[in-house]
């Protein structure tokens, strides 16, 4: 197999000024991470600890296996989205190991408005469950939350994909045979009370956790009767009484050890549905991937020097290497797990979006996933091109990247733009991961070119009235759009709102992506079925 | 010589005779109580006989039943080791009366040293400095009292037939004796059967100085050299070395001129040792020392002796015993450098050296030092005999070298499973008077606090643990991978009874404990095999890490630690046990009531028989506690849930 050279000068100032620009974004990430982490402020945390409760973070930490790794999604889901702070939208979530299986794990942080259900902690538990049934994860809900959020009702509790829909999953994913277990550390009223009630197997926390439909203050008002949340929906009249949940706990620390006990009883990991080879480290540094990407976004970079940077021994066997060469294709392993990378090299022309197609069809027939490394402006414009058919070839490749059975991940390790996010499996065209690396940008144009397009339709109009419109009045007319274009493609904006599972720390690209293939391959890989290319 | 021996004995000492018997071709018979089925000793002989229950009355002091495995099994000798029936003339009557030999001295001899108030009086007869004291039959309390203010207090007053500290008491005041006296004579009528006392005066600073000697059936006998014996704890040796520390030549010859003339009053032969009492409260002198009492058996202590002398007692013993001469004369024996023996215990050194008898996980020692010892790893300390583990024997040219030979020796020891004196015996090896020689047999009391202070273990010790604990392999890929930041967990680990919670930070390369005070710092942190390794504060620490069942033991610069994980299913357990209320699990018929309200029951006993849909149920206590009331009687028709006992277990929480 061929092994990948770097041109990089680690030496050079040009690389310097990347990795410093590179590693300053790094730790910005870090320290916002940190605190994103803690949950709620320190009253409502004191208050959670002093009920003899475990802080989220440690109620994970206890049920995952210890060392493990745990694949975190959505950490900076609802930053800056709401009036007040949200971290992580009120709920943890993420794959981690329990029992030596992959499980998905939805922690409810009571530390934040009472884990209640924001619009987005209810599309990330939702986007939760939807990794957890692709990729056949037993799932894990850890829950201590007050339902939903009762202001945002219009937001979370009617449309298709609201409240409801995490209790239609629940249903769905066990009918598959993907177990779901609920572990009920708290409250868990009205709505809420379906997780445990549509799980496998539940645990309940003695004198802690308390399940009803209506609670205390709701039923004295509907029908007179005093009674307390214990009696009407604790551990002892749940396990014992009403059969809601079956095991009593005696505090957290129990409960999760239950937990624990029943993941180890539902027997063998499924075995990976491809055969996957000893793990081998690249061979280039991965500690020199911050000085990969120019500080100006406008100079072009290698994706190769990236490749080199996450595979196996730096092992990469490129496919079509000289046609088609803004497309960079090729197979290769990750952490033994064999592996199709496609790669942006510049814009998508017709051959490289022909070679794209090819090289998919090749890894569907042979079951090998897919990594799509994103860095795209788009499909080149302009006459030739277009009448070349450059849509019809762009379409092949949008057609083969839709229904590509094999997992798919897709990271974006610079711009995301335009018919290129499509090309290059985009949100929309279902990877089964879509992380972020922090310098990337994600728009449907760049904030100039859609700043020039707005500013040429508006000169023709002033100088078709035979107006003048000068340099500056033209900049002030430009900036509110370059201004709006670079909050909304930054990663945060896209992070917070889900529309992707996180942002990422350039060295961990080998590290997420392998944790990501290893996920999915708990999954069967389907045949993959083609429709019809646009010839 | 014999073609087959038996060993009327259990533990190291019936191996370590085995090992020589075997060196010169003698057969091996041992003998075994129920306790010792699987123990080294019965594996390692050639033959084995079973003599009884665990107790030692009920097997190995069961003379006769070793006479009989002896004479069935054509053995011609027996070796009774130390203890047991090593020093019953009784049992030497008989085993000679079975035409077999016993390999020791003579019943005479025996029994001339057996009685200590009379083996004074023989002593002083032949010329050996005896300590003043009274050692005639009169026992009048009033006269006893007379004779210890005639001596002078300090006093000790001693069982006539004691032995090992037993039936011993110190008086200081005149006021105590009386009280004294009593506490002696009942302790020695209840170990020996016989309530008859001696007094003695008390040497203040004394030093524990005995003389090996060794005599044949031929009328030779000989000396090899001094042990000193002072290092001791409730008159039990601890740490004994060969020879003393500062003995002048005088004081030696003057010492050993004694022992010989005390062997020779005797008529002695095969191994024995003279016990002196010196006064340590300066130089040794030869006329500061006084005869104690005369050991007619080899001495736990002897690998000393052996050591420096470079002889085999255990085949001189063998030889004697075959009717051979000595095999070298005085002056063939000389003494070469310094030997220590350290004795390792299953006792509790924090709970005031409470015998811990239990199992031994894991046992390994260092290959630096000579180990007798009759346990392997997974054997158990039976709470029927001595809970010794192991002695240590190091030596060396010089006392500095052996004692930090014996020191290292100690440090390398592993022992998991049970408490052990091995801190103890590490602190007494750096003890700085210890170190210079200037000890006395108070000298453990007086310091007993500062060596056996307990201190927390090193947190690489617990960082070692939890990671074996947790199955966490520190070079596992991935390692507590996060997206941002340090995985962190909470580790509670038990340790000697209490629960330690640690915070655990693992980053691939860095793994942090923390305490919520403090932080430390591990890098580099490596597993292989039962080894561990990490890099602290710019140290390279390496530790031994077993598992055994639920217990990790890490021995990590000379201290090992046990400990257990948290496990919080055991809660379930626990908190099934709390409950306080027996209900009726169905509706049924009581058919009897077997408590009352008062009564203790202990967990698994039955409280009440409930008869229902045709079967009988017996409703149990679910842990030890206390019956508060009870709700039905035999007879009545109860129904589903019905209370009918109440109770409060031991332990509640309230």
């Amino acid at each position: 197999m061929s092994r990948l050279t770097s041109g990089l000068a680690p030496q050079s100032p040009e690389f310097t000024a990347n990795a410093q620009r590179m590693d300053g974004l790094i730790r910005e990430f870090a320290e916002l991470a940190e605190k994103t982490m803690q949950g709620g402020d320190e009253k409502s945390r004191a208050r959670h600890v002093s009920r003899g409760k475990l802080l989220p973070r440690d109620r994970v930490a206890a049920l995952l296996d210890p060392g493990s790794a745990f694949l975190e999604l959505g950490l900076f889901a609802a930053h800056g989205v709401y009036d007040s702070d949200i971290p992580a939208a009120g709920v943890i979530g993420g794959i981690g190991r329990v029992s030596g299986r992959d499980c998905m794990i939805l922690c409810n942080d009571a530390t934040v408005k009472g884990g209640t259900y924001y619009p987005l902690t209810v599309k990330k538990h939702l986007r939760a469950q939807e990794i957890a049934e692709e990729n056949r994860l037993p799932c894990i809900y850890l829950v201590d939350s007050g339902g939903a959020n009762l202001p945002n009702q219009d937001e979370v509790f009617p449309d298709r994909d609201h409240f409801g829909r995490i209790f239609y999953n629940q249903a769905r994913m066990s009918a598959k045979g993907i177990t779901q277990i609920a572990v009920v550390m708290g409250s868990c009223t009205a709505g809420g009370a379906y997780v445990p009630a549509m799980s496998d197997q539940t645990i309940i926390v003695k004198e802690q956790g308390t399940i009803f439909l209506a609670g205390p203050p709701l039923v004295k008002a509907a029908t007179g009767e005093v009674v307390d949340a214990e009696t009407l929906g604790g551990g002892d009249t749940h396990t014992r009484l009403s059969g809601v949940a079956d095991y009593l706990a005696e505090n957290d620390a129990h409960a999760l050890a239950l937990a624990r006990q029943i993941v180890a009883n539902l027997g063998h990991a499924p075995a990976p549905a491809i055969p996957l080879r000893d793990a081998v480290p690249p061979r280039l540094d991965p500690a020199e991937l911050p000085g990969i990407i120019p500080s100006d976004a406008k100079n072009p970079f290698d994706i190769r020097e990236i490749i080199g940077r996450i595979v196996d021994g730096s092992d990469f066997e490129e496919f079509k290497e000289r046609f088609g060469t803004t497309l960079v294709c090729g197979f290769a392993h990750i952490d033994g797990i064999p592996v199709g990378i496609i790669g942006n090299n510049g814009v998508l022309f017709s051959e490289s979006s022909q070679k794209g197609a090819h090289f998919i069809e090749l890894c569907c027939q042979r079951k090998t996933p897919l990594l799509f490394l994103q860095n795209i402006t788009g499909f080149m414009v302009g006459s030739k091109y277009e009448a070349g058919g450059i849509a019809r070839d762009g379409a092949k490749l949008v057609a083969a990247v839709s229904t590509a059975a094999v997992p798919k991940v897709t990271v974006i390790v610079g711009g995301s733009f335009g018919a290129g996010n499509y090309g290059m499996c985009g949100r929309a065209f279902g990877p089964r991961f879509l992380w972020m690396w922090p310098n990337a940008r994600i728009s449907v144009m760049g904030g100039e070119q859609a700043a020039n397009v707005l500013a040429t339709v508006r000169r023709s109009a002033i100088e078709g009235r035979g107006g003048t419109w000068d340099n500056a009045e033209e900049a002030a007319f430009k900036q509110p759009v370059l201004d709006q274009f670079e909050a909304q493609s930054h990663p945060l904006y896209s992070s917070a709102r889900l529309w992707d599972d996180g942002i990422i720390d350039p060295r961990s690209t080998r590290d997420v992506v392998a944790l990501s293939l290893r996920a999915a391959l708990n999954a069967p890989i389907e045949d993959t079925r083609f429709g019809v290319f646009r010839m | 010589m014999f073609t087959k021996i038996l060993i009327a004995n259990r533990g190291e000492i019936a191996c370590r005779v085995i090992d020589t018997a075997r060196r010169m071709g003698i057969a091996t018979v041992a003998v075994y109580s129920d306790a010792d089925a699987c123990a080294r000793h019965r594996n390692l002989a050639d033959q084995a006989v079973h003599i009884g229950p665990a107790p030692a009355a009920e097997s190995y002091l069961q003379d006769a039943r070793i006479i009989e495995a002896a004479l069935a099994t054509g053995a011609q000798a027996i070796h009774p080791g130390y203890g047991f029936l090593s020093e019953n003339p009784d049992f030497v009557q008989a085993v000679e009366a079975a035409g077999l030999v016993f390999i020791g001295p003579s019943v005479a001899s025996i029994r001339a040293m057996g009685l200590k108030d009379a083996a004074k009086a023989l002593m002083a007869d032949a010329g050996v400095p005896v300590v003043p004291g009274y050692h005639g039959p009169r026992q009048e309390a009033d006269f006893l009292a007379a004779e210890a203010a005639k001596i002078g207090y300090p006093v000790l007053i001693k069982a006539r037939a004691g032995g090992g500290g037993k039936g011993m008491r110190l008086v200081e005041d005149p006021a105590d004796f009386l009280a004294a006296l009593e506490g002696a004579q009942r302790e020695g009528r209840a170990s020996f059967g016989d309530g008859a006392v001696l007094i003695e005066k008390y040497i203040t600073t004394p030093r524990h100085i005995e003389v090996q000697v060794f005599g044949d059936r031929h009328g030779n006998v000989v000396h090899l050299y001094e042990r000193d014996c002072s290092l001791q704890r409730r008159h039990q040796k601890v740490i004994e070395e060969a020879p003393a520390p500062d003995m002048p030549p005088a004081v030696r010859a003057a010492m050993t001129d004694a022992a010989l003339k005390a062997a020779r009053a005797v008529g002695y032969y095969n191994a024995g040792t003279i016990e002196f009492i010196a006064d340590g409260s300066g130089p040794l002198r030869p006329d500061g020392f006084w005869f104690m009492e005369m050991n007619t058996r080899l001495q736990v202590e002897h690998p000393v002796t052996e050591a420096v002398t470079g002889l085999d007692l255990v085949e001189w013993q063998l030889r004697v015993a075959a009717g051979q001469a000595l095999p070298l004369t005085q002056d063939q024996i000389a003494l070469n450098g310094h030997a220590f023996e350290a004795r390792i215990y299953a006792e509790d050194p924090a709970k005031g050296f409470l015998p811990a008898p239990g199992p031994l996980l894991h046992v390994a020692f260092a290959a630096s030092a000579r180990v007798d010892t009759g346990v392997r790893s997974g054997d158990q300390i039976s709470p029927h005999y001595d809970p010794m583990i192991a002695k240590l024997t190091s030596h060396a040219a010089t006392r500095d070298q052996a004692l930090s030979q014996l020191h290292r020796a100690l440090g390398q020891t592993h022992i998991a499973g049970t408490a052990t004196n091995l801190r103890f015996l590490q602190a007494l090896c750096i003890d700085a008077d210890f170190a210079a020689g200037r000890m006395d047999t108070g000298l453990i009391a007086r310091k007993q606090d500062t060596l056996t202070r307990s201190t927390p273990p090193d947190a690489a010790a617990i960082l070692f643990a939890a990671l074996t604990a947790l199955n966490v392999d520190p070079a596992q890929p991935r390692l507590g991978f996060r997206l941002w930041g340090a995985a962190r967990q909470t580790v509670e680990l038990i340790h000697a009874g209490q629960t330690m919670t640690r915070g655990l930070e693992l980053v691939p390369g860095l793994l942090t404990l923390t305490d919520g005070t403090s932080r430390a710092e591990f890098e580099a942190v490596a597993r292989a095999g039962d080894r561990m390794q990490a890099r602290h504060q710019g140290r390279n620490l390496n530790a031994q890490v077993v598992r055994v069942g639920d217990t990790i033991s890490v021995l990590l610069d000379g201290r090992s630690d046990d400990f257990t994980l948290v496990d919080h299913l055991e809660i379930e357990r626990a908190g099934a046990a709390a409950e306080n209320r027996i209900t009726a699990p169905m509706t049924g018929l009581v058919r009897a009531v077997a408590v009352q309200p008062g009564a203790k029951v202990g967990k698994g006993d039955l409280i009440v028989v409930l008869e229902a849909m045709k079967m009988e149920h017996s409703l149990r206590a679910a842990a030890d506690g206390m019956i508060e009331a009870v709700h039905c009687a035999a007879g009545d028709n109860v129904s589903d849930g019905a209370l009918l006992v109440e109770f409060t277990p031991d332990n509640a929480d309230g």
